[in-house]
């Protein structure tokens, strides 16, 4: 009865798809894949429990909230708006592709320039929706200011994702290549990198599509 | 030094990580509604940050199940706020102008300049090269950023201390999500799910065709990631149970399959909520409607075009 350990899956899946607590839902989940597969209860709230401490540095942003709460009392983003008002032509699909570039170099690079919580919120996003509203005339749409906020924070995944494994020292490559060697394929690190530009080019390219496709939708609002 | 920057110093930051949850916590005593338990669970969240290297992994795990029942039940709770008002920082704005970039620009800038420190870690004997820790970077980036903005702004603390709560409150428990659903893979590991699932997928799969192997290996990474939440994860598992049996031993090019299983996975991390770091957290820092989907729903499009595209660039790079 080995298809037993696979009810965490369902319970995951079922619990997202009815919209139940999130917590209580992956820990339900943890702990009844625990004990399907036999261990004890206080096991797993020993892999839990050290699991969660060992991953803090997902979270660490939290320590940037102050710095958030300040700037944007104190105009950050009003700034960032009549910066980008003062721009001719500007619109969100450029900010946007300007921006993918820029993380993707950065990400193929492994340097640290992005975040969701460091770079989306206080920077990308109000000179993106500024842009936007510059490029419509007028303030967007409750849907369009939706839209704006879910394309930037999926640019920061793409140029993120789709640029990493282009540095030969990442996390990744390095996963890459052990899991190649334990099945006995020895590659180098290099070998692995170099294999990863394509997709970095046509996830650049892509994206850019993607977001100039919005700038059309949302200077063809403005008629309706 | 080496024990230092590799073990303490990152920990001061978590400690510092608690503050801002005791200090929500402590907020929370003004909430209208829930007060006892929106406290606890910021209470919680601050002792696992801070002291989580000190208690036991059991206890640790336990605290997470009060926390998890204390959500359940709706005991956390949002409290009421006063912003401020859309003419105070027009004002503000005006009058600080573009040094309001300052911090912002200062943490990126920062954490850029920390990611090229490397110190001397001796491994058996010998120094190698090490990078400092993630914490560290991001944790002195901030600090720096906020002691700038406290210089450029010269806000109130009483104003700064609202605002960082209703922050934290805003996104609320999902900033925990990502953490647990490490730990929710972490407890499928051990429990043995993806052999289960390679076992499953090669027991159906036909060999020695090329492009069923490849179409297979890709849906394999994509499905398995978003079900992980986690393409590292999934990359372990589906590579030695499909990627390698169906595809690479056929005469596929190892380096340039590998490295296209690993970002098929990604392509899964776009569209599962699994992935809460990526896709769900944000929804919550940038306060959308829609507290789960406004994200994924973005990056669906991207994700079903790069699937093909992997299927592609497998055949005709890889063989």
């Amino acid at each position: 009865m080995e298809y037993v350990k696979l009810v965490g899956i369902l319970i995951i899946v079922l619990g997202f798809a009815l919209k139940l607590d999130v917590l209580a839902v992956v820990l339900v989940a943890g702990i009844v894949t625990g004990l399907a597969a036999g261990l004890d209860f206080v096991h797993i709230l020993e892999i839990i429990g050290e699991s969660f401490v060992n991953n803090r540095l997902m979270s660490i942003f939290l320590i940037m909230f102050p710095v958030i709460a300040i700037i944007e009392r104190y105009g950050m983003k009003e700034r960032a708006a009549y910066l980008i008002g003062k721009i001719k032509n500007a619109s969100a699909g450029k900010v946007l592709s300007i921006w993918m570039i820029v993380r993707s170099i950065a990400s193929a690079l492994n340097i640290r320039v992005g975040g969701h919580v460091q770079f989306i919120r206080p920077l990308i996003l109000p000179m993106t929706s500024a842009a936007a509203e510059a490029s419509k005339g007028g303030k967007l749409s409750e849907k369009e200011e939706e839209k704006v906020k879910g394309l930037s924070a999926a640019t920061e995944n793409f140029g993120n994702f789709f640029a990493q494994n282009c540095f030969p020292a990442s996390a990744s490559v390095v996963l890459i290549q052990s899991g190649l060697a334990v099945a006995g394929y020895d590659v180098t690190l290099s070998d692995i990198a170099s294999s990863a530009v394509y997709v970095m080019v046509i996830s650049v390219i892509l994206t850019i599509i993607q977001v100039l496709w919005f700038d059309r939708k949302v200077k063809g609002g403005k008629k309706s | 030094m080496t024990d230092f920057l590799g073990i303490y110093f990152p920990e001061f930051f978590y400690v510092l990580c608690g503050l801002v949850c005791f200090l929500t916590a402590f907020r929370a005593r003004k909430n209208d509604s829930a007060r006892v338990g929106t406290m606890l669970f910021w209470t919680l969240t601050g002792i696992i940050f801070a002291f989580g290297k000190l208690l036991p992994s059991a206890m640790v795990g336990g605290m997470l199940v009060v926390m998890g029942c204390l959500t359940v039940t709706r005991q956390v709770k949002m409290g009421k706020f006063k912003e401020s008002t859309l003419q105070f920082r027009k004002i503000s704005s005006e009058k600080i102008g573009t040094k309001i970039f300052v911090p912002a620009v200062a943490v990126g800038l920062i954490a850029l300049i920390l990611s090229f420190v490397k110190y001397d870690v001796v491994k058996d004997g010998v120094a190698v090269p090490t990078a400092l820790n993630g914490a560290i970077m991001t944790g002195v980036a901030c600090v720096i950023a906020l002691i700038l903005g406290i210089v450029i702004c010269k806000p109130q603390m009483s104003e700064t201390r609202e605002d960082t709560s209703r922050l934290l409150m805003q996104v609320g428990a999902a900033c925990l999500l990502p953490q647990l659903l490490g730990a929710l893979g972490s407890v499928f590991s051990e429990a043995g799910v993806g052999e289960v699932i390679s076992g499953m997928i090669s027991a159906v799969v036909p060999r020695g065709n090329i492009v069923i192997g490849v179409i297979v290996y890709v849906a394999g990474m994509v499905v398995f990631t978003m079900i992980m939440g986690n393409a590292f994860a999934a990359f372990t598992v589906i590579t030695a149970g499909i990627g390698v049996p169906f595809v690479i031993a056929q005469g596929g090019n190892p380096a340039v399959i590998g490295v296209l299983g690993m970002t098929a996975g990604y392509c899964g991390t776009l569209m599962t909520p699994m992935a809460a770091n990526f896709n769900i957290v944000p929804c919550a820092v940038l306060e959308t409607k829609d507290p789960k989907w406004s994200v994924i729903r973005a990056q669906v499009p991207m994700a079903l075009i790069m699937i093909v595209v992997h299927v592609i660039l497998m055949l005709v790079l890889g063989f």
